[in-house]
Protein backbone atom coordinates (compact mmCIF):
# COMPACT_ATOMS: atom_id res chain seq x y z
CA UNK A 1 0.00 0.00 0.00
CA UNK A 2 2.74 2.46 0.99
CA UNK A 3 4.62 1.73 -2.24
CA UNK A 4 1.39 2.35 -4.22
CA UNK A 5 1.17 5.72 -2.56
CA UNK A 6 4.83 6.62 -2.94
CA UNK A 7 5.11 5.75 -6.62
CA UNK A 8 2.88 8.50 -8.06
CA UNK A 9 4.31 11.05 -5.61
CA UNK A 10 7.85 10.13 -6.64
CA UNK A 11 6.83 10.38 -10.31
CA UNK A 12 5.27 13.80 -9.75
CA UNK A 13 8.37 15.14 -8.01
CA UNK A 14 10.84 13.66 -10.45
CA UNK A 15 8.83 14.96 -13.42
CA UNK A 16 9.40 18.42 -11.96
CA UNK A 17 12.96 17.87 -10.75
CA UNK A 18 14.49 15.15 -12.92
CA UNK A 19 18.00 15.68 -11.59
CA UNK A 20 16.93 14.60 -8.11
CA UNK A 21 16.57 10.99 -7.08
CA UNK A 22 14.77 10.64 -3.81
CA UNK A 23 15.08 8.11 -1.03
CA UNK A 24 11.89 7.43 0.87
CA UNK A 25 13.21 9.06 4.01
CA UNK A 26 15.08 11.90 2.37
CA UNK A 27 14.10 15.39 3.54
CA UNK A 28 12.96 17.07 0.31
CA UNK A 29 12.75 20.43 2.03
CA UNK A 30 16.46 20.24 2.83
CA UNK A 31 17.22 19.87 -0.89
CA UNK A 32 16.26 23.50 -1.35
CA UNK A 33 13.93 23.31 -4.36
CA UNK A 34 10.62 23.42 -2.53
CA UNK A 35 9.20 26.92 -2.75
CA UNK A 36 5.65 27.82 -1.77
CA UNK A 37 4.48 27.38 -5.35
CA UNK A 38 5.74 23.82 -5.59
CA UNK A 39 4.43 23.03 -2.11
CA UNK A 40 0.94 24.10 -3.21
CA UNK A 41 1.24 21.96 -6.35
CA UNK A 42 2.27 19.03 -4.17
CA UNK A 43 -0.73 19.47 -1.86
CA UNK A 44 -3.08 19.68 -4.87
CA UNK A 45 -1.44 16.63 -6.42
CA UNK A 46 -1.81 14.54 -3.26
CA UNK A 47 -5.45 15.57 -2.79
CA UNK A 48 -6.40 14.93 -6.41
CA UNK A 49 -4.49 11.68 -6.88
CA UNK A 50 -5.65 10.00 -3.69
CA UNK A 51 -9.10 11.59 -3.44
CA UNK A 52 -8.46 13.06 0.00
CA UNK A 53 -8.78 16.53 1.51
CA UNK A 54 -5.87 17.36 3.82
CA UNK A 55 -7.37 19.12 6.85
CA UNK A 56 -5.70 22.27 8.18
CA UNK A 57 -4.22 20.56 11.23
CA UNK A 58 -2.44 18.05 8.96
CA UNK A 59 -1.16 20.71 6.58
CA UNK A 60 2.28 21.11 8.01
CA UNK A 61 5.73 20.91 6.56
CA UNK A 62 6.57 17.73 8.44
CA UNK A 63 3.79 15.85 6.63
CA UNK A 64 5.34 16.75 3.26
CA UNK A 65 8.98 16.44 4.27
CA UNK A 66 9.64 12.90 3.01
CA UNK A 67 7.98 10.32 0.75
CA UNK A 68 7.26 8.19 3.79
CA UNK A 69 5.68 11.13 5.63
CA UNK A 70 3.39 11.82 2.65
CA UNK A 71 2.51 8.12 2.36
CA UNK A 72 1.65 8.01 6.08
CA UNK A 73 -0.48 11.12 5.72
CA UNK A 74 -2.44 9.71 2.78
CA UNK A 75 -2.86 6.36 4.49
CA UNK A 76 -4.18 8.03 7.63
CA UNK A 77 -6.60 10.23 5.70
CA UNK A 78 -7.88 7.36 3.55
CA UNK A 79 -8.36 5.29 6.68
CA UNK A 80 -10.39 7.97 8.45
CA UNK A 81 -12.48 8.52 5.29
CA UNK A 82 -13.22 4.81 5.17
CA UNK A 83 -14.20 4.81 8.83
CA UNK A 84 -16.49 7.80 8.50
CA UNK A 85 -18.07 6.37 5.33
CA UNK A 86 -18.61 2.99 6.91
CA UNK B 1 -19.70 48.07 -30.65
CA UNK B 2 -18.05 44.73 -29.90
CA UNK B 3 -15.56 43.26 -32.28
CA UNK B 4 -15.49 39.49 -31.84
CA UNK B 5 -12.06 38.40 -30.63
CA UNK B 6 -12.96 34.75 -30.74
CA UNK B 7 -15.95 32.62 -30.07
CA UNK B 8 -16.59 28.98 -29.46
CA UNK B 9 -13.13 27.65 -30.41
CA UNK B 10 -12.10 24.89 -28.02
CA UNK B 11 -15.28 25.31 -26.02
CA UNK B 12 -14.09 28.58 -24.48
CA UNK B 13 -17.44 30.22 -25.05
CA UNK B 14 -19.28 27.70 -22.88
CA UNK B 15 -21.98 29.71 -21.22
CA UNK B 16 -24.35 27.56 -19.27
CA UNK B 17 -27.62 29.37 -18.72
CA UNK B 18 -26.60 32.38 -20.78
CA UNK B 19 -25.00 34.00 -17.74
CA UNK B 20 -22.32 35.64 -19.86
CA UNK B 21 -24.89 37.41 -22.00
CA UNK B 22 -26.44 38.83 -18.85
CA UNK B 23 -23.06 39.89 -17.47
CA UNK B 24 -22.07 41.45 -20.79
CA UNK B 25 -25.37 43.36 -20.86
CA UNK B 26 -24.79 44.55 -17.30
CA UNK B 27 -21.23 45.65 -18.06
CA UNK B 28 -22.26 47.45 -21.25
CA UNK B 29 -25.22 49.28 -19.76
CA UNK B 30 -24.32 49.82 -16.11
CA UNK B 31 -20.51 49.77 -15.91
CA UNK B 32 -18.75 50.94 -19.10
CA UNK B 33 -20.77 54.16 -19.50
CA UNK B 34 -19.69 55.30 -16.00
CA UNK B 35 -16.11 54.02 -15.91
CA UNK B 36 -14.55 57.41 -16.77
CA UNK B 37 -16.57 59.18 -14.11
CA UNK B 38 -15.64 56.63 -11.43
CA UNK B 39 -12.00 56.89 -12.52
CA UNK B 40 -12.12 60.69 -12.15
CA UNK B 41 -13.93 60.53 -8.79
CA UNK B 42 -11.64 57.74 -7.55
CA UNK B 43 -14.51 55.70 -6.15
CA UNK B 44 -17.19 53.20 -7.04
CA UNK B 45 -20.76 54.11 -6.03
CA UNK B 46 -22.36 51.97 -3.29
CA UNK B 47 -25.31 51.46 -5.63
CA UNK B 48 -23.07 49.57 -8.06
CA UNK B 49 -21.72 47.33 -5.31
CA UNK B 50 -25.29 46.49 -4.28
CA UNK B 51 -26.22 45.80 -7.89
CA UNK B 52 -23.34 43.33 -8.26
CA UNK B 53 -24.77 41.52 -5.24
CA UNK B 54 -28.28 41.50 -6.74
CA UNK B 55 -26.87 39.84 -9.83
CA UNK B 56 -25.07 37.25 -7.68
CA UNK B 57 -21.65 38.16 -9.06
CA UNK B 58 -19.61 38.58 -5.87
CA UNK B 59 -18.93 34.89 -5.33
CA UNK B 60 -20.85 32.77 -7.86
CA UNK B 61 -18.18 30.05 -7.56
CA UNK B 62 -19.52 29.12 -4.11
CA UNK B 63 -21.81 26.09 -4.12
CA UNK B 64 -25.53 26.87 -4.13
CA UNK B 65 -25.80 25.72 -0.51
CA UNK B 66 -23.34 28.43 0.52
CA UNK B 67 -25.00 31.27 -1.35
CA UNK B 68 -23.28 30.90 -4.73
CA UNK B 69 -24.28 29.37 -8.04
CA UNK B 70 -21.65 26.63 -8.28
CA UNK B 71 -20.12 28.46 -11.25
CA UNK B 72 -17.04 26.84 -12.79
CA UNK B 73 -13.73 28.69 -12.72
CA UNK B 74 -13.75 28.68 -16.51
CA UNK B 75 -17.03 30.60 -16.57
CA UNK B 76 -15.99 32.85 -13.69
CA UNK B 77 -12.96 33.85 -15.74
CA UNK B 78 -15.24 34.96 -18.56
CA UNK B 79 -17.35 36.92 -16.08
CA UNK B 80 -14.24 38.76 -14.83
CA UNK B 81 -13.26 39.38 -18.45
CA UNK B 82 -16.60 41.01 -19.21
CA UNK B 83 -16.48 43.15 -16.07
CA UNK B 84 -12.85 44.05 -16.81
CA UNK B 85 -13.82 45.11 -20.29
CA UNK B 86 -16.15 47.64 -18.69
CA UNK B 87 -13.97 48.85 -15.82
CA UNK B 88 -10.80 47.41 -14.28
CA UNK B 89 -11.52 48.99 -10.90
CA UNK B 90 -14.74 46.97 -10.62
CA UNK B 91 -12.86 43.85 -11.73
CA UNK B 92 -10.23 44.58 -9.05
CA UNK B 93 -12.94 44.59 -6.40
CA UNK B 94 -14.13 41.20 -7.68
CA UNK B 95 -10.55 39.90 -7.73
CA UNK B 96 -9.77 40.54 -4.08
CA UNK B 97 -13.25 39.56 -2.94
CA UNK B 98 -12.81 36.23 -4.77
CA UNK B 99 -9.44 35.69 -3.07
CA UNK B 100 -10.84 36.31 0.42
CA UNK B 101 -14.08 34.39 -0.08
CA UNK B 102 -12.31 31.38 -1.59
CA UNK B 103 -9.89 31.39 1.36
CA UNK B 104 -12.79 31.13 3.82
CA UNK B 105 -14.44 28.40 1.75
CA UNK B 106 -11.27 26.38 1.17
CA UNK B 107 -9.38 26.80 4.42
CA UNK B 108 -12.01 27.98 6.90
CA UNK B 109 -13.40 25.89 9.74
CA UNK B 110 -17.14 25.15 9.80
CA UNK B 111 -17.50 28.01 12.27
CA UNK B 112 -15.64 30.46 10.04
CA UNK B 113 -17.66 29.43 7.00
CA UNK B 114 -20.93 29.86 8.86
CA UNK B 115 -19.86 33.20 10.25
CA UNK B 116 -18.50 34.81 7.08
CA UNK B 117 -19.68 33.11 3.89
CA UNK B 118 -23.36 34.16 3.83
CA UNK B 119 -22.44 37.86 3.88
CA UNK B 120 -19.43 37.43 1.58
CA UNK B 121 -21.67 35.60 -0.92
CA UNK B 122 -24.06 38.54 -1.19
CA UNK B 123 -21.41 41.23 -0.98
CA UNK B 124 -22.98 42.65 2.18
CA UNK B 125 -19.46 42.16 3.48
CA UNK B 126 -16.56 42.89 1.12
CA UNK B 127 -13.14 41.31 1.47
CA UNK B 128 -9.68 42.90 1.23
CA UNK B 129 -6.49 40.91 0.71
CA UNK B 130 -3.75 42.36 2.92
CA UNK B 131 -0.31 41.04 2.03
CA UNK B 132 1.82 43.92 0.72
CA UNK B 133 3.58 46.28 3.14
CA UNK B 134 5.45 49.54 2.61
CA UNK B 135 8.75 47.62 2.54
CA UNK B 136 7.70 44.23 1.16
CA UNK B 137 5.91 43.57 -2.11
CA UNK B 138 7.30 41.01 -4.53
CA UNK B 139 9.18 39.40 -1.67
CA UNK B 140 6.28 38.52 0.63
CA UNK B 141 8.61 36.64 2.95
CA UNK B 142 10.05 40.00 4.03
CA UNK B 143 6.70 41.07 5.51
CA UNK B 144 7.05 42.48 9.02
CA UNK B 145 3.49 42.36 10.38
CA UNK B 146 3.51 40.10 13.41
CA UNK B 147 0.78 38.14 15.21
CA UNK B 148 1.66 37.13 18.74
CA UNK B 149 -0.16 34.34 20.50
CA UNK B 150 -1.79 35.43 23.78
CA UNK B 151 -4.18 33.71 26.18
CA UNK B 152 -7.27 35.17 24.45
CA UNK B 153 -6.07 34.54 20.87
CA UNK B 154 -3.70 36.78 18.92
CA UNK B 155 -2.39 40.35 18.96
CA UNK B 156 -1.47 41.80 15.57
CA UNK B 157 0.89 44.71 14.90
CA UNK B 158 2.07 46.01 11.55
CA UNK B 159 1.28 48.03 8.46
CA UNK B 160 -0.23 46.91 5.16
CA UNK B 161 -0.32 49.09 2.05
CA UNK B 162 -2.11 49.21 -1.32
CA UNK B 163 -5.20 47.22 -0.30
CA UNK B 164 -7.73 47.16 -3.13
CA UNK B 165 -11.25 47.89 -1.77
CA UNK B 166 -9.60 48.65 1.58
CA UNK B 167 -11.72 51.78 2.03
CA UNK B 168 -14.98 49.82 2.11
CA UNK B 169 -14.04 46.24 2.97
CA UNK B 170 -15.57 44.72 6.08
CA UNK B 171 -13.31 41.69 6.33
CA UNK B 172 -9.53 41.81 6.04
CA UNK B 173 -7.45 38.76 5.22
CA UNK B 174 -4.19 39.71 6.89
CA UNK B 175 -0.91 37.83 6.47
CA UNK B 176 1.31 37.90 9.53
CA UNK B 177 4.47 36.40 10.84
CA UNK B 178 3.86 33.88 13.66
CA UNK B 179 6.82 32.30 15.38
CA UNK B 180 8.98 32.79 12.29
CA UNK B 181 6.51 31.45 9.72
CA UNK B 182 3.54 32.98 7.96
CA UNK B 183 -0.08 32.61 9.03
CA UNK B 184 -3.31 34.18 7.78
CA UNK B 185 -5.98 35.90 9.87
CA UNK B 186 -9.55 37.04 9.25
CA UNK B 187 -9.84 40.45 10.88
CA UNK B 188 -13.11 42.43 10.84
CA UNK B 189 -12.26 45.94 9.62
CA UNK B 190 -13.99 47.52 12.60
CA UNK B 191 -11.79 45.76 15.18
CA UNK B 192 -10.29 48.30 17.60
CA UNK B 193 -6.73 49.18 16.55
CA UNK B 194 -7.38 48.85 12.80
CA UNK B 195 -6.74 52.21 11.16
CA UNK B 196 -7.72 52.56 7.50
CA UNK B 197 -6.47 55.50 5.41
CA UNK B 198 -7.51 55.98 1.77
CA UNK B 199 -4.73 56.15 -0.82
CA UNK B 200 -5.65 58.62 -3.57
CA UNK B 201 -4.02 60.00 -6.69
CA UNK B 202 -2.88 56.63 -8.06
CA UNK B 203 -2.25 56.22 -11.79
CA UNK B 204 -4.35 53.17 -12.64
CA UNK B 205 -7.51 51.42 -11.40
CA UNK B 206 -8.14 54.77 -9.77
CA UNK B 207 -11.61 53.79 -8.53
CA UNK B 208 -10.37 50.66 -6.74
CA UNK B 209 -10.50 52.51 -3.40
CA UNK B 210 -7.04 51.57 -2.21
CA UNK B 211 -6.13 51.91 1.45
CA UNK B 212 -3.23 51.78 3.81
CA UNK B 213 -4.09 49.69 6.84
CA UNK B 214 -2.24 50.04 10.13
CA UNK B 215 -2.82 47.40 12.81
CA UNK B 216 -1.92 48.50 16.32
CA UNK B 217 -2.34 45.94 19.10
CA UNK B 218 -5.30 44.47 17.25
CA UNK B 219 -6.65 41.68 19.44
CA UNK B 220 -8.54 38.84 17.79
CA UNK B 221 -9.77 35.49 19.05
CA UNK B 222 -8.26 32.11 18.22
CA UNK B 223 -10.96 31.73 15.55
CA UNK B 224 -9.38 34.53 13.48
CA UNK B 225 -6.61 32.20 12.32
CA UNK B 226 -7.52 30.72 8.93
CA UNK B 227 -5.73 27.82 7.28
CA UNK B 228 -2.77 25.91 8.60
CA UNK B 229 -0.87 27.84 11.26
CA UNK B 230 2.67 28.62 10.13
CA UNK B 231 2.16 27.32 6.61
CA UNK B 232 -0.02 30.00 5.05
CA UNK B 233 2.66 30.83 2.48
CA UNK B 234 2.30 27.55 0.61
CA UNK B 235 -1.43 27.22 1.12
CA UNK B 236 -3.65 30.26 1.74
CA UNK B 237 -1.30 32.79 0.11
CA UNK B 238 -0.28 30.74 -2.93
CA UNK B 239 -3.83 29.53 -3.51
CA UNK B 240 -5.42 32.96 -3.19
CA UNK B 241 -2.73 34.61 -5.32
CA UNK B 242 -3.30 31.95 -7.97
CA UNK B 243 -6.96 32.96 -8.17
CA UNK B 244 -6.07 36.64 -8.07
CA UNK B 245 -3.65 36.11 -10.93
CA UNK B 246 -6.34 34.25 -12.89
CA UNK B 247 -8.85 37.05 -12.34
CA UNK B 248 -6.31 39.71 -13.39
CA UNK B 249 -5.40 37.67 -16.48
CA UNK B 250 -9.07 37.42 -17.46
CA UNK B 251 -9.58 41.11 -16.70
CA UNK B 252 -6.64 41.85 -19.00
CA UNK B 253 -8.43 40.00 -21.81
CA UNK B 254 -11.31 42.40 -21.13
CA UNK B 255 -8.90 45.33 -21.52
CA UNK B 256 -7.68 43.88 -24.82
CA UNK B 257 -11.25 43.57 -26.03
CA UNK B 258 -12.06 47.12 -24.93
CA UNK B 259 -8.98 48.43 -26.78
CA UNK B 260 -10.05 46.60 -29.92
CA UNK B 261 -13.65 47.84 -29.68
CA UNK B 262 -12.53 51.43 -29.11
CA UNK B 263 -9.93 51.40 -31.88
CA UNK B 264 -12.16 49.83 -34.52
CA UNK B 265 -14.89 52.37 -33.74
CA UNK B 266 -12.53 55.34 -33.75
CA UNK B 267 -10.58 54.40 -36.87
CA UNK B 268 -13.82 53.77 -38.75
CA UNK B 269 -14.78 57.42 -38.23
CA UNK B 270 -11.56 59.41 -38.17
CA UNK B 271 -10.11 60.65 -41.44
CA UNK B 272 -6.58 61.96 -42.03
CA UNK B 273 -4.84 63.22 -45.20
CA UNK B 274 -4.34 59.70 -46.56
CA UNK B 275 -7.88 58.63 -45.89
CA UNK B 276 -9.85 56.96 -43.15
CA UNK B 277 -7.62 55.57 -40.38
CA UNK B 278 -9.23 52.15 -40.83
CA UNK B 279 -7.88 52.01 -44.37
CA UNK B 280 -4.25 52.64 -43.43
CA UNK B 281 -2.00 49.61 -43.27
CA UNK B 282 0.05 50.76 -40.28
CA UNK B 283 -3.19 51.10 -38.33
CA UNK B 284 -4.46 47.73 -39.53
CA UNK B 285 -1.25 46.13 -38.28
CA UNK B 286 -2.04 47.38 -34.75
CA UNK B 287 -5.63 46.14 -35.00
CA UNK B 288 -4.49 42.70 -36.12
CA UNK B 289 -2.04 42.48 -33.21
CA UNK B 290 -4.88 43.25 -30.80
CA UNK B 291 -7.04 40.53 -32.33
CA UNK B 292 -4.31 37.89 -32.22
CA UNK B 293 -2.93 38.64 -28.77
CA UNK B 294 -6.47 38.92 -27.41
CA UNK B 295 -7.48 35.55 -28.79
CA UNK B 296 -4.30 33.93 -27.49
CA UNK B 297 -4.82 35.47 -24.05
CA UNK B 298 -8.41 34.29 -23.86
CA UNK B 299 -7.42 30.75 -24.79
CA UNK B 300 -4.63 30.73 -22.19
CA UNK B 301 -7.12 31.87 -19.56
CA UNK B 302 -9.61 29.22 -20.67
CA UNK B 303 -6.92 26.56 -20.28
CA UNK B 304 -6.01 27.80 -16.80
CA UNK B 305 -9.71 27.78 -15.87
CA UNK B 306 -10.23 24.28 -17.24
CA UNK B 307 -7.30 22.99 -15.16
CA UNK B 308 -8.72 24.70 -12.06
CA UNK B 309 -12.05 23.00 -12.60
CA UNK B 310 -10.18 19.67 -12.78
CA UNK B 311 -8.21 20.45 -9.56
CA UNK B 312 -5.09 19.86 -11.64
CA UNK B 313 -1.91 21.29 -10.07
CA UNK B 314 -0.78 22.29 -13.57
CA UNK B 315 -3.25 25.17 -13.26
CA UNK B 316 -0.74 27.10 -11.16
CA UNK B 317 1.86 27.37 -13.95
CA UNK B 318 -0.85 27.73 -16.60
CA UNK B 319 -2.17 30.72 -14.68
CA UNK B 320 1.28 32.36 -14.49
CA UNK B 321 1.61 31.94 -18.25
CA UNK B 322 -1.90 33.28 -18.93
CA UNK B 323 -1.40 36.31 -16.70
CA UNK B 324 2.03 37.11 -18.15
CA UNK B 325 0.76 37.03 -21.70
CA UNK B 326 -2.59 38.71 -21.04
CA UNK B 327 -1.23 41.58 -18.93
CA UNK B 328 1.72 42.41 -21.19
CA UNK B 329 -0.47 42.11 -24.31
CA UNK B 330 -3.07 44.39 -22.69
CA UNK B 331 -0.36 46.96 -21.93
CA UNK B 332 0.87 46.83 -25.52
CA UNK B 333 -2.66 47.04 -26.94
CA UNK B 334 -3.57 49.95 -24.68
CA UNK B 335 -0.40 51.78 -25.69
CA UNK B 336 -1.38 51.29 -29.34
CA UNK B 337 -4.91 52.41 -28.52
CA UNK B 338 -3.62 55.74 -27.16
CA UNK B 339 -1.42 56.12 -30.25
CA UNK B 340 -4.28 55.39 -32.63
CA UNK B 341 -6.48 57.98 -30.90
CA UNK B 342 -3.83 60.70 -31.25
CA UNK B 343 -4.53 63.62 -28.91
CA UNK B 344 -7.93 62.12 -28.14
CA UNK B 345 -6.02 59.20 -26.65
CA UNK B 346 -5.03 61.50 -23.80
CA UNK B 347 -8.54 62.71 -23.15
CA UNK B 348 -11.07 61.44 -20.64
CA UNK B 349 -13.64 61.73 -23.43
CA UNK B 350 -12.28 58.43 -24.82
CA UNK B 351 -11.48 55.21 -22.93
CA UNK B 352 -7.93 54.76 -24.30
CA UNK B 353 -6.11 56.70 -21.57
CA UNK B 354 -7.89 54.84 -18.77
CA UNK B 355 -7.28 51.48 -20.44
CA UNK B 356 -3.58 52.36 -20.74
CA UNK B 357 -3.26 53.26 -17.06
CA UNK B 358 -5.31 50.26 -15.91
CA UNK B 359 -3.37 47.81 -18.10
CA UNK B 360 -0.13 48.87 -16.45
CA UNK B 361 -1.52 47.94 -13.03
CA UNK B 362 -2.09 44.38 -14.26
CA UNK B 363 1.65 44.15 -14.92
CA UNK B 364 2.48 44.91 -11.27
CA UNK B 365 -0.16 43.16 -9.15
CA UNK B 366 -0.46 39.43 -8.33
CA UNK B 367 3.12 38.79 -9.43
CA UNK B 368 4.82 41.48 -11.51
CA UNK B 369 5.94 40.95 -15.10
CA UNK B 370 9.51 40.37 -13.89
CA UNK B 371 8.47 37.75 -11.31
CA UNK B 372 6.46 36.00 -14.01
CA UNK B 373 9.44 35.99 -16.33
CA UNK B 374 11.59 34.47 -13.57
CA UNK B 375 9.00 31.83 -12.65
CA UNK B 376 8.12 30.82 -16.20
CA UNK B 377 11.77 30.58 -17.26
CA UNK B 378 12.59 28.45 -14.21
CA UNK B 379 9.85 26.01 -15.21
CA UNK B 380 11.13 26.00 -18.80
CA UNK B 381 14.62 24.94 -17.69
CA UNK B 382 13.06 22.20 -15.60
CA UNK B 383 10.91 21.00 -18.48
CA UNK B 384 13.83 20.86 -20.89
CA UNK B 385 15.89 18.89 -18.36
CA UNK B 386 13.11 16.32 -18.10
C1 LIG C 1 -3.40 49.37 -7.96
C2 LIG C 1 -2.77 48.41 -7.02
C3 LIG C 1 -3.55 47.57 -6.25
C4 LIG C 1 -2.96 46.70 -5.34
N1 LIG C 1 -3.76 45.91 -4.54
C5 LIG C 1 -3.19 45.11 -3.60
C6 LIG C 1 -4.00 44.34 -2.70
O1 LIG C 1 -5.24 44.35 -2.77
N2 LIG C 1 -3.38 43.59 -1.75
C7 LIG C 1 -2.03 43.53 -1.63
O2 LIG C 1 -1.53 42.84 -0.75
N3 LIG C 1 -1.22 44.26 -2.46
C8 LIG C 1 -1.78 45.04 -3.44
N4 LIG C 1 -0.98 45.78 -4.29
C9 LIG C 1 0.46 45.71 -4.15
C10 LIG C 1 1.10 44.82 -5.21
O3 LIG C 1 0.81 43.48 -4.94
C11 LIG C 1 2.62 45.10 -5.18
O4 LIG C 1 2.78 46.39 -5.71
C12 LIG C 1 3.40 44.09 -5.98
O5 LIG C 1 3.44 42.85 -5.30
C13 LIG C 1 4.84 44.56 -6.23
O6 LIG C 1 5.45 44.90 -5.02
P1 LIG C 1 6.16 46.32 -4.84
O7 LIG C 1 5.23 47.36 -5.33
O8 LIG C 1 6.62 46.40 -3.44
O9 LIG C 1 7.39 46.29 -5.81
P2 LIG C 1 8.85 45.69 -5.49
O10 LIG C 1 8.73 44.33 -4.93
O11 LIG C 1 9.61 46.70 -4.72
O12 LIG C 1 9.45 45.59 -6.96
C14 LIG C 1 9.87 46.73 -7.71
C15 LIG C 1 10.25 46.30 -9.10
O13 LIG C 1 11.32 45.35 -9.03
C16 LIG C 1 10.96 44.19 -9.73
N5 LIG C 1 11.53 43.02 -9.07
C17 LIG C 1 11.28 42.55 -7.83
N6 LIG C 1 12.00 41.44 -7.58
C18 LIG C 1 12.72 41.20 -8.69
C19 LIG C 1 13.66 40.20 -9.08
N7 LIG C 1 13.98 39.20 -8.24
N8 LIG C 1 14.22 40.27 -10.32
C20 LIG C 1 13.89 41.27 -11.18
N9 LIG C 1 13.01 42.24 -10.87
C21 LIG C 1 12.44 42.21 -9.65
C22 LIG C 1 9.45 44.14 -9.70
O14 LIG C 1 8.92 43.36 -10.75
C23 LIG C 1 9.11 45.59 -9.84
O15 LIG C 1 9.14 45.94 -11.21
C24 LIG C 1 -1.55 46.65 -5.22
C25 LIG C 1 -0.76 47.47 -6.04
C26 LIG C 1 -1.35 48.34 -6.92
C27 LIG C 1 -0.48 49.22 -7.77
Amino acid sequence: MSEDIRTPIREFISAKFPQISLDDDEDILALGFVNSLFAMELVMFVERTFGVRVPNEQLKLDNFRTMNAMADLVRGLSESMRLSAG
Amino acid sequence: MTVPLTEAAGGTAADPGGVLDDVRGFAESEIAPHAEEWDQNERLPPKLLTRIGELGLWAPFLPAGLGGAGMTWATLGRVHEEIGRGCSSVRSFLTVHTMVTWTVQRWGTDGQRERWLPRLATGELLGAFCLTEPDSGSDASAAGTVAERVASGWVINGEKKWMTAGQVAGLLLVFCRTEGNMSAFLVPADTPGVEITPITGVMGTRASMLARIVLRDVTVGPDALVGPPGWAAATVMTGALDLGRYSVACGSVGILQACLDACVAYTSRRTVRDGRLSELQLIRRKISDMVVSGRAARLLCAEAGRLKDADDPATIMATWVAKYHASTAASAAASDAVQIHGANGFSAAYPAARLYRDAKVAEVIEGSTELQQLTIAEEAYREVAR
